[in-house]
């Protein structure tokens, strides 16, 4: 076993780190208090390699591996989760759904200028009846005589709804099948009937765009359905399998953000004559918020291992994406506590990465939902 | 355009400084170490020189085997091939020393330009570029802000002092030591970093002569803390005016804060 990145993984680990200091740090507190998408940040993170971090160079990726892609993910959630969240929607599920279910025109059309980051992408699986149950799909897609599919309904907090040029999203082809009868449809931006909607105004990850789409009688060509009809609900489990290790990637970077602000700070403040630190009552605190940071990043990088090696990882990553996200809202919480008032107020970090931790237990399944899916996987192997 | 970069590691500048028990250097066990950050601005500089003229663009190290991540991160920023100066006492030479080893290890390489910080952040001798310069027979310029290789001779801007430049012109081969924050440092990308693995690192050893012959010229004897003392001195002997005359005079030459 090996428990330490090597070289060229620790390179990436460094030079992404390098970046989100440089490039977004200097603008978080901004960026959060305006609820800015950085736009003007996309090019660079495309001339980095992030954009398509996890695809074949073919495809015109960088051709990293999942823990390359976990590692980046973490480094930049250190910084801005809003970041992270924001290359791990594009990679990881709009880009990954083409990429692993998609046609090889599809690939050609759409994944190489989404993994060049010339384009943004989005997925749209949420819907204002189908959170947790995503089988409660009710968009639906009626295949039309002259070609094509006409698409209408609604998807909820999606990811780049407004700034994305491809969105991946599902509809229900045939509402008698269930989720057997949901599929998979590639939107482009300024399709007729096709229209991002309500902009999100979000408790954290504020720079990250969440906003829903609407589709009113959008005519989609056949040749942007994803696989064959009724397959959509399953692509989009598989895809979410993977999704759920950046989630937890995003987890993991927003409490090693806010326990490095805990740790500067306490060395810092002065009570009674000298650093908190020296009181065992922090010291307490900060030996369990390092220890369960280490447990949440193995668990990740675990996941991403097992999906490199290109092994089933539904039950590995849910238990990354679980315990990560409860770990992220409680280091993040501690963190403020360090801060005593000050913590509470903007002046220092912690409260924005507690506001940002929030979502990890959210997004991309709950943590109710992921206990379901490790449960099911357990229960069903014994 | 052939450009040798000269690059240093040094420890990283918000490490816990600890002197070791020969009081001859800080404690190395304690430290992560990082890119000389001057020498970062050089490399930089070359890769733009390399863009507009073209040619290529070497790194030089010296030291132990740690100073391979140096080497590796100048490859993935686009350096083209690396010289690593082994040798595990190295980091510890004095600027005449550097610069005899450095001059012996880049000889027969034929640079047109050898680019350098122009301090090195631990030692803080700003010699090594000066001395190489004088050794290999190169016109050299210090503190320089910006290269023009457009012409036939070499302009470069050097930084003066109290916000005055000078433009100076050279000849090539040349070596220059360039001063930090003169550009934006582009990162490694991640093709960058894969690119770097196929790179060449030639790995040398400085000969006896080369190692004999630098040795004696300089060496530390001891490192220390500065010494904090507390002196109280009455000015004025009670006149207001005298008192604030003298302490005028005081902050002016013997504190130099006014």
């Amino acid at each position: 076993m090996n428990f330490e990145l090597n070289e060229e993984q620790l390179q990436i680990k460094m030079s992404v780190r390098e970046f989100a200091e440089g490039e977004i740090a200097p603008h978080v507190l901004e960026w959060d208090e305006s609820q800015h998408f950085p736009v003007e940040l996309l090019p660079k993170l495309a001339e980095l390699g992030l954009m398509g971090i996890i695809f074949p160079e073919e495809y015109g990726g960088a051709g990293m591996g999942y823990v390359e892609y976990v590692t980046a993910i973490e480094e930049l959630s250190r910084v801005d989760g809003s970041v992270g969240i924001s290359v791990a929607a594009h990679n990881s599920l709009c880009s990954n759904h083409i990429y692993m279910f998609g046609s090889e025109e599809q690939k050609q059309k759409y994944l190489l200028p989404l993994a060049q980051g010339k384009h943004l992408g989005a997925w749209g699986l949420t819907e204002a009846q189908a959170g947790s149950d995503a089988s409660g799909t009710r968009s639906t897609a009626v295949r039309q005589d002259g070609g094509g599919w006409l698409v209408n309904g609604s998807k909820n907090f999606i990811t780049h709804a407004i700034h994305g040029d491809t969105c991946v999203a599902v509809a229900s082809t045939d509402r008698s099948k269930g989720n057997r009868g949901i599929t998979a449809f590639i939107f482009e931006k300024g399709m007729k009937g096709f229209a991002p909607a309500k902009k999100e105004n979000k408790l954290g990850l504020r720079a990250s765009e969440t906003a829903s789409v609407i589709f009113e009688d959008c005519l989609v060509p056949d040749a942007n359905r994803i696989g064959n009809e009724g397959e959509g609900f399953l692509q989009a489990m598989q895809v979410l399998d993977g999704g759920r290790i950046s989630i937890a990637a995003l987890a993991v970077g927003i409490a090693q953000g806010a326990y490095e602000s805990a740790l500067k700070y306490s060395k810092e403040r002065e009570q009674f004559g000298k650093p908190i630190s020296e009181f065992q009552a922090i010291q307490f605190k900060l030996a369990d918020m390092a220890t369960q940071i280490d447990a949440a990043r193995l668990l990740m990088y675990r996941a991403a291992y097992l999906k490199d090696q290109g092994r089933k990882v539904t039950k590995e990553s849910a238990m990354a994406k679980l315990y990560a996200s409860e770990v992220s809202v409680r280091v993040s919480e501690e963190a403020i506590q360090i801060h005593g008032g000050y913590g509470y107020t903007k002046d220092y970090p912690p409260e924005k990465y507690w506001r940002d931790s929030k979502l990890c237990t959210i997004g991309e399944g709950t943590s109710e939902i992921q206990r379901l899916v490790i449960a099911k996987q357990l229960l069903k192997n014994s | 355009m052939k450009i040798i970069v000269l690059m240093k590691q040094v420890g990283n500048k918000d490490a816990i400084l600890r002197i070791n028990r020969d009081e001859t250097w800080i404690e190395e066990g304690d430290l992560s170490f990082e890119v000389n950050e001057s020498d970062g601005y050089a490399l930089e500089e070359a890769l733009r020189l390399r863009e507009k003229h073209g040619g290529e663009v070497v790194v030089c190290s010296m030291g132990p085997q740690r100073v391979k991540s140096v080497i590796k991160d100048a490859l993935a920023r686009g350096a083209d091939r690396a010289i690593h100066i082994a040798g595990d006492d190295l980091a510890h030479v004095g600027p005449f020393a550097s610069a005899t080893i450095l001059a012996e290890a880049i000889h027969g390489e034929q640079p047109d330009l050898v680019l350098t910080g122009l301090q090195s952040d631990d030692y803080g001798f700003a010699q090594t570029g000066v001395i190489l310069a004088e050794l290999l027979k190169f016109p050299h310029a210090t503190i320089v802000i910006e290269v023009d290789a457009s012409g036939e001779r070499l302009r470069v801007k050097r930084e003066l002092e109290s916000g005055w430049y000078q433009w100076y012109s050279m000849p090539t081969p040349a070596l220059l030591t360039i001063q930090s924050g003169i550009s934006q440092i582009r990162y490694a990308t991640l093709k960058g970093i894969m690119a770097a693995k196929k790179k060449e690192i030639r790995e040398v050893t400085p000969s006896a002569e080369a190692l004999s012959g630098a040795a004696q010229h300089q060496r530390v004897t001891k490192i220390y803390f500065p010494l904090k003392t507390k002196q109280t001195q009455f000015l004025g002997n009670g006149d207001a005016k005298a008192g604030a005359a003298q302490l005028a005079e005081k902050l002016r030459t013997e504190a130099r804060v006014i």
